[in-house]
C-alpha cells in the first residue's frame, strides 16, 4: 500500500543514530585549539536524527512514489528512456572504478585512462568526427562547450565579428541559452511546411556576421532533415559552422553519421543514447566531438595513447579551458562503454532501426483520434496534437498525459516543440515491446473516447496516483523550497 | 467582458490609464485570460527612463514568461508593491488594483497613437494577434 | 548482447501497420549520399558475461582502488556507507527522468526537497537548488549571477581558490565579457591587503574558498568587510564537510555559498559524478539556475512537492534564461541526503573532529622530521600543504611501491610552491597508514 511519506525531518528524534566511525586513535583535544575559535560553529545544523532502519524504510517508502523505466513506459520525447542494462550499473559500482582519486598517478589509474581512451574513439567513429573530449558533465554543458569551440576557432581567425548563432524555432530550449551562455546573439529560424528548416529564411541571414547553426537532426519533430546538404552548403559557404545537437542521435546510429552530414561540432547524451540512467535528473554525460581542425580548441585535459600507456594531455593549443573539474563524469562514461561493448556495431545499428520502427508504429496506430502536423515517416519520435479533441471536448494535453498516469503510463512530453499547438511528443524507444506500444496506443485511443464521454474524467486526472494534481501556482506565488523547525 | 472606457490600449495588450500628466500601466483582462494565474511580476525601478514599446515589466505565469511593452513614454514615478505579495491581483483586477506602474508622461502626443475602448474591444474580440 | 525485445514475426506485423515494406523504407528521406555505408569501426557485440569480464580486467588495472590516499585537493576518501548505495541501486530513484510529472515523482522531489533543506541549514543561505555539475561549475554560475545583480563586469578570485575552480569560472566569464582577476595569496590565505587594493567600483563579486584549498581557514571576517563596503557580493567555496565543526558561511556575510558536495556519500570516482551545491540568500533566488522544489498542495488537500520557479528556466526563458542547465547531478544529491540522514546532527559534527584532529596528527609528526616542515602557521581544516626537502612528484611516485598516494604536488598548478606537497586525511585514514607515510617521507629526506 502506498501512502505518503513523511519528511525525514520529522520522523527525527534527539540522540537517535545511524552512523559508526572508525577509531580515532589519535588525541582529540577541543576544536578551539586547532581551530580559530571565532570560526566554530555554535548551532548546530537541524541535520535528521534517525536510525538506519528508519533511513532505509524512509528511502524505500519514498521510493514507491515515483514512477521510473524498471517499473513501466516511459516514452519521454528527446529524453530516450530505454531501458538501463544492469550489467553496465555492475560495472561502474566495481571498486577499480569507484574508489580512484582522480589525482591518482596515471600509471595507477592505466584502466580508467584506456576506458576513457577507447570510449573516445568509439564516440568518435559512430560521429564520423576526428576528436572527442568527455568532459562535460550533461547535454546543455556539451552545447556549451560547442558553442565555446566555435567562438575559439573564429577568433583565432580574426573574425570576431561574427556575433549570431542561428537557431530552428523546433530546437530544444537549451540550444538558444546554451548559445547566450557563450556569449552569442541567437537569431531564431522558422520551420518549412515539411517540418524542416526553411531555406529562403536561413539563406536571408546567413552571412558573415553568423558564427554557426545548431541543429538538431532528426529534430524535435522526429523529422530528419531532407535538406541537411543544402543546410551545411549554405553555412559553410559563409565562414559559419555546424553544430549537431544529439539529443536524437538514437535515430541515426551506424545509419547516417553527422560528421558526414557535415557538422563540425556535436555533443552526444551518454544518458540518452548510450543508455545510462537519468537518476531523476542526472548525472548524465554530454561528450563533445569535432573535426580535425577543431581538436586544438577542445578542452583540457584529453585523454592520449602512447602506444604503451595512457596519459592526460594537458597541452591543447588554443584550447577554450576547462569546462568542469577533472574529466567528467567518469562513472557515466563506465556504463557507456559498456553498453557500446555488449552492443557492437551491429546492435547500436539495431537499436536506431527499431526505435524508429516503434515510433512509426504508435504514430500509425493513434492517428484515427489524433493529429500530425507534418505527414511524414517519423524517426525515433514523433510529435501529434489533440486538435479535434480540444476543440470538440475542451479536453487539452496536459489532461490526456495526466489521464495516461492513471493507465500506470509516463505521459510523453508536452507542449514541445512550441512551434505545435498542445504538442505531444513520443518517443518510445527500442527497449519495448510491441505489447507496450500496444498497450500504449490503445489508452490514447480510450482517453480520446474518453475526452468525448466524460470530459471530467480528464479534466480531474489523475485519479489513482497517490497525489492529485498539484497547486503549482501556489508554489511559484508563495515558494517553499525548505522545511524548517516547527513548520 | 467590457473594458474600461477611460483607459488607453496597444496591440499588445497593455492598457495606460491617463491622470493629468500621469499614466498607470497595467495588462489588460485579454492578457490576463491568455496567462493564466499569475505568479510573478518584475517591476521596472522607480526613476528609471521608458520609451514607448520598451520592456517595462515581466509577467510569470507557472510555465510562460511575458514581457509587458510600454504604452507610453515616460519617467517611472510609482511602482504597484501590492502585487509582489499578490501578483494575482493582475488576474482578479487588471484594470484597477493590479495596475504595474504609473509614469510621468514626456510626450502627451503618444497618446493618440493608442487604441481606444471600441478599436482594442474589435482588437481583443479577433484573437488580438501580434503578442 | 541487445536488448530489443520485438521479435522478426512482430516487426512483420508493425511494419504492415505502418504501410512500408521495410525498415528502410522509413529511413528514405536520407539523402543516400549521406547513408552511412558498410560497417563502424567498433569491437564486435559480446555477451553480458563476456562484457562483466572485460570491465572486472579493466577495474583491475586502477591499482590506485586499495592504496591509502592522501591525496584531497577536490575529492575526497570519505567512507560512503552501504545504506548510500542501497537507496542509489533502487531503481525507482535512479531509472527516473528530471520529475516533470509530479503525480508520479514525490520519491525524486520530496528527496530534493529535504537536500535543498540540509543544504540551507548547514550552510545558512535561504535557497539551494537540487544541484549543478559540481563545484566550480556552480562557482562559475554564481559569479553570472552577482553580475546580473550588481551589473557590475570584474569577478575577484582568490588564488588560494581550487586551480579548477578557478579554470571554470575562467571559461564561463568568457560568454558574459567578464573580466576574471586573481587576489594573490599571503601567508596560504587571501592577501586582503591585495583584495582591498583590488576592490574597485567594477567589482560584482569576489570569490573565495573556505577552507581554501590549501586547507587553510580564510579571514572570512576582514574579507567580507571590505567586500560589502565595495558593494559587491561575496561567494564562498566550502568544502561542506567542515561545517561540522565551522560556522555557516552566513554568518559571516556570505550571500551565495557554492560547494563540492562529493564528500557527502559520493565516491571519489576519478572525478565524476560530483555534486556541485549552489545556495543563495533570498535576493538572489529569481536569479539561481537549476531546478527547484516547493512545497504545495494537491487537489485532495495532501501535502506534495512540485518543480517551481520554472521560469528561470531554459526550457521557458530560452535565450533569457538564468542558465543553459538542464540535466543536473540528481542522484549525487540524493547520495548526499541520505548519506547526511544517515550521519545526522551529532554525526557531521562528530566526523568532521575526527578529520580535524587526525590531520593536526599527521602534520605535527611530519613538521618533526628531519626536511620538512609545514608551508604556514595559519590554521587549516584536514589538510595542509608541507615543504619537502625533495620533488613532491619524487616522492608521490616513489611511495606508489608502498600502495600509499602520498599527496597533491602543489607545483603542478602553483610554480612557486614547486616544493610543496598538500596532503589531506579524512576519518578513514587509520594511525598505522599515516605512520607508513611518515616512515615513507623519512626515507626519502
Amino acid at each position: 500500500m502506498r501512502r505518503l511519506e513523511p519528511l525525514i525531518f520529522e520522523i527525527s528524534k534527539p540522540g537517535r543514530k545511524a552512523y559508526s566511525l572508525p577509531a580515532l586513535e589519535v588525541e582529540k583535544k577541543p576544536m578551539s585549539e586547532y581551530l580559530p575559535a571565532g570560526e566554530l560553529r555554535t548551532t548546530p545544523a537541524e541535520l535528521p536524527e534517525v536510525s538506519e532502519v528508519d533511513v532505509v524504510r524512509h528511502f524505500t517508502r519514498l521510493s514507491q512514489l515515483n514512477h521510473g523505466v524498471d517499473i513501466g513506459f516511459y516514452p519521454l520525447g528527446s529524453c530516450t528512456m530505454k531501458y538501463n542494462p544492469k550489467i553496465n550499473e555492475e560495472a561502474a559500482n566495481l571498486p577499480g572504478f569507484t574508489d580512484i582519486h582522480p589525482y591518482a598517478p596515471e600509471e595507477t589509474v592505466q584502466g580508467a585512462l584506456q576506458l576513457m581512451y577507447e570510449l573516445q574513439e568509439y564516440l568518435a567513429e559512430i560521429a564520423g568526427m576526428d576528436k572527442v573530449s568527455l568532459q562535460p558533465a550533461a547535454g546543455a554543458h556539451g552545447e556549451l562547450t560547442g558553442i565555446h569551440i566555435i567562438r575559439a576557432y573564429h577568433k583565432s581567425r580574426n573574425e570576431a565579428a561574427r556575433t549570431k548563432i542561428l537557431i530552428p524555432d523546433s530546437a530544444h530550449g537549451t540550444n538558444p541559452a546554451s548559445g547566450v551562455l557563450a556569449g552569442f546573439q541567437t537569431v531564431q529560424i522558422p520551420s518549412d511546411s515539411r517540418g524542416g528548416v526553411d531555406i529562403e529564411a536561413l539563406e536571408k541571414v546567413m552571412d558573415e556576421t553568423v558564427a554557426g547553426l545548431m541543429l538538431t537532426n532528426p529534430n524535435t519533430l522526429g523529422l530528419f532533415d531532407e535538406n541537411i546538404e543544402k543546410i551545411q552548403e549554405i553555412v559553410h559557404k559563409k565562414g559559419g559552422l555546424l553544430y549537431y545537437d544529439g539529443a536524437n542521435a538514437n535515430a541515426i546510429m551506424g545509419i547516417a553519421r553527422p560528421g558526414d552530414m557535415g557538422f563540425d561540432v556535436l555533443h552526444f547524451n551518454l544518458h540518452k543514447t548510450f543508455s545510462t540512467p537519468h537518476g531523476g535528473g542526472g548525472p548524465g554525460s554530454g561528450p563533445v566531438a569535432v573535426k580535425k581542425e577543431l581538436a586544438q580548441f577542445l578542452p583540457v585535459p584529453v585523454v592520449e595513447f602512447d602506444g604503451q600507456k595512457y596519459y592526460l594531455n594537458y597541452d591543447v593549443p588554443n584550447t577554450v579551458g576547462r569546462m568542469k573539474s577533472f574529466y567528467g563524469n567518469f562513472l557515466v562514461m563506465v556504463k557507456a562503454y559498456a553498453y557500446i561493448r555488449s552492443l557492437g556495431p551491429d546492435g547500436l545499428r539495431e537499436a536506431s532501426q527499431d526505435a524508429v520502427l516503434n515510433a512509426n508504429y504508435i504514430l500509425r496506430r493513434i492517428l484515427e483520434y489524433y493529429d500530425l502536423p507534418y505527414d511524414r515517416h517519423c524517426k525515433h519520435e514523433f510529435v501529434v496534437s489533440p486538435q479535434r479533441i480540444k476543440k470538440e471536448t475542451g479536453c487539452h494535453t496536459m489532461d490526456i498525459s495526466k489521464r495516461l498516469l492513471d493507465y500506470g503510463v509516463h505521459p510523453p512530453t508536452n507542449y514541445f516543440p512550441l512551434i505545435v499547438d498542445e504538442a505531444i511528443m513520443v518517443e518510445p524507444t527500442e527497449t519495448e515491446s510491441k505489447e507496450t506500444l500496444d498497450y500504449f496506443a490503445d489508452a490514447l485511443i480510450a482517453i480520446a473516447k474518453e475526452a468525448y464521454s466524460n470530459p471530467e474524467m480528464l479534466h480531474k486526472a489523475p485519479h489513482t496516483t497517490v497525489v492529485g494534481r498539484l497547486d503549482e501556482a501556489g508554489a511559484a506565488k508563495n515558494p517553499r523550497i525548505r522545511w524548517q523547525k516547527g513548520m | 467582458m467590457t473594458y474600461p472606457v477611460n483607459l488607453k490600449y496597444t496591440e499588445t495588450h497593455e492598457y495606460a490609464k491617463i491622470e493629468g500628466n500621469k499614466a498607470y500601466f497595467g495588462i489588460t483582462h485579454y492578457a490576463q485570460d491568455q496567462l493564466g494565474d499569475i505568479v510573478f511580476v518584475e517591476l521596472p525601478e522607480v526613476g528609471r527612463e521608458i520609451k514607448a514599446g520598451e520592456i517595462f515589466a515581466t509577467v510569470e505565469s507557472v510555465k510562460a514568461v511575458s514581457d509587458c511593452y510600454a504604452p507610453l513614454s515616460g519617467k517611472v514615478v510609482e511602482v504597484n508593491e501590492n502585487i509582489n505579495d499578490s501578483p494575482d491581483l493582475l488576474n482578479k483586477d487588471p484594470h484597477g488594483e493590479g495596475w504595474i506602474c504609473a509614469v510621468e508622461i514626456s510626450d502627451p502626443s503618444e497618446v493618440n497613437k493608442l487604441m481606444d475602448v471600441a478599436a482594442y474591444e474589435k482588437h481583443a474580440a479577433e484573437g488580438g494577434g501580434h503578442h | 548482447m541487445n536488448y530489443l525485445p520485438n521479435t522478426p514475426k512482430d516487426r512483420e506485423e508493425m511494419l504492415k501497420t505502418i504501410g512500408v515494406k521495410s525498415i528502410e523504407e522509413l529511413f528514405s528521406d536520407i539523402p543516400p549520399a549521406l547513408r552511412f555505408k558498410g560497417d563502424m569501426k567498433l569491437p564486435a557485440a559480446l555477451s553480458e558475461s563476456e562484457v562483466a569480464k572485460l570491465m572486472r580486467e579493466l577495474a583491475a588495472k586502477n591499482t590506485a582502488q586499495d592504496f591509502a590516499t592522501f591525496i584531497g585537493a577536490g575529492a575526497y576518501d570519505h567512507y560512503v556507507p552501504a545504506v548510500v548505495r542501497h537507496v542509489l541501486g533502487r531503481s525507482e530513484f535512479y531509472t527516473a527522468y528530471t520529475p516533470y510529472q509530479p503525480e508520479v515523482s514525490q520519491a525524486v522531489l520530496q528527496s530534493i526537497f529535504e537536500y535543498q533543506t540540509m543544504i540551507c541549514e548547514l550552510t545558512g543561505m535561504d535557497a539551494a537548488n537540487a544541484s549543478m555539475y559540481d563545484g566550480a561549475s556552480a562557482a562559475a554560475e554564481s559569479v553570472t549571477i552577482a553580475s546580473g545583480l550588481t551589473r557590475r563586469k570584474t569577478a575577484l578570485v582568490s588564488r588560494s581558490v581550487h586551480p579548477e575552480t578557478r579554470g571554470v569560472t575562467e571559461t564561463y566569464a568568457k560568454g558574459h565579457d567578464i573580466t576574471v582577476k586573481e587576489v594573490p595569496f599571503e601567508n596560504g590565505v587571501t592577501s586582503v591587503k591585495e583584495l582591498e587594493k583590488m576592490l574597485s567600483g567594477d567589482v560584482a563579486c569576489v570569490v573565495i574558498q573556505q577552507p581554501n584549498f590549501f586547507g587553510n581557514i580564510e579571514p572570512v571576517d576582514e574579507i567580507s568587510s571590505k567586500v560589502q563596503a565595495a558593494g559587491a557580493t561575496l561567494i564562498v567555496q566550502v568544502n561542506p564537510m567542515s561545517l561540522g565543526v565551522l560556522r555557516p558561511p552566513a554568518e559571516y556575510g556570505a550571500e551565495i555559498v557554492v560547494g563540492e558536495g562529493q564528500v557527502f556519500g559520493n565516491p571519489m570516482a576519478f572525478g565524476g559524478p560530483f555534486l556541485g551545491i549552489l545556495a543563495v540568500k533570498n535576493k538572489y533566488l529569481r536569479r539561481m539556475p537549476g531546478r527547484l522544489v516547493g512545497e504545495t498542495t494537491d487537489n485532495r488537500g495532501q501535502r506534495g512537492f512540485v518543480l517551481t520557479l520554472q521560469t528561470r528556466e531554459q526550457h521557458i526563458r530560452r535565450e533569457r534564461a538564468t542558465s543553459n542547465i538542464c540535466s543536473n547531478e540528481a542522484l549525487n544529491a540524493l547520495a548526499a541526503t541520505v548519506y547526511l540522514s544517515w550521519l545526522g546532527k551529532e554525526g557531521i559534527k562528530e566526523l568532521a573532529e575526527h578529520c580535524v584532529a587526525k590531520a593536526h596528527y599527521l602534520a605535527d609528526a611530519i613538521s618533526g622530521l628531519k626536511g620538512y616542515e609545514l608551508a604556514w602557521k595559519t590554521p587549516f581544516f584536514n589538510e595542509f600543504a608541507v615543504k619537502c626537502p625533495v620533488d613532491p612528484e619524487k616522492i608521490v611516485k616513489s611511495l606508489v611501491e608502498k600502495k600509499i598516494l602520498a599527496g597533491y604536488p602543489l607545483g603542478r598548478t602553483y610554480p612557486e610552491l614547486k616544493d610543496h606537497l598538500l596532503i589531506a586525511v579524512t576519518e578513514k585514514r587509520t594511525k598505522k597508514e599515516m605512520d607508513d607515510l611518515l616512515a615513507g617521507l623519512e626515507g626519502l629526506a
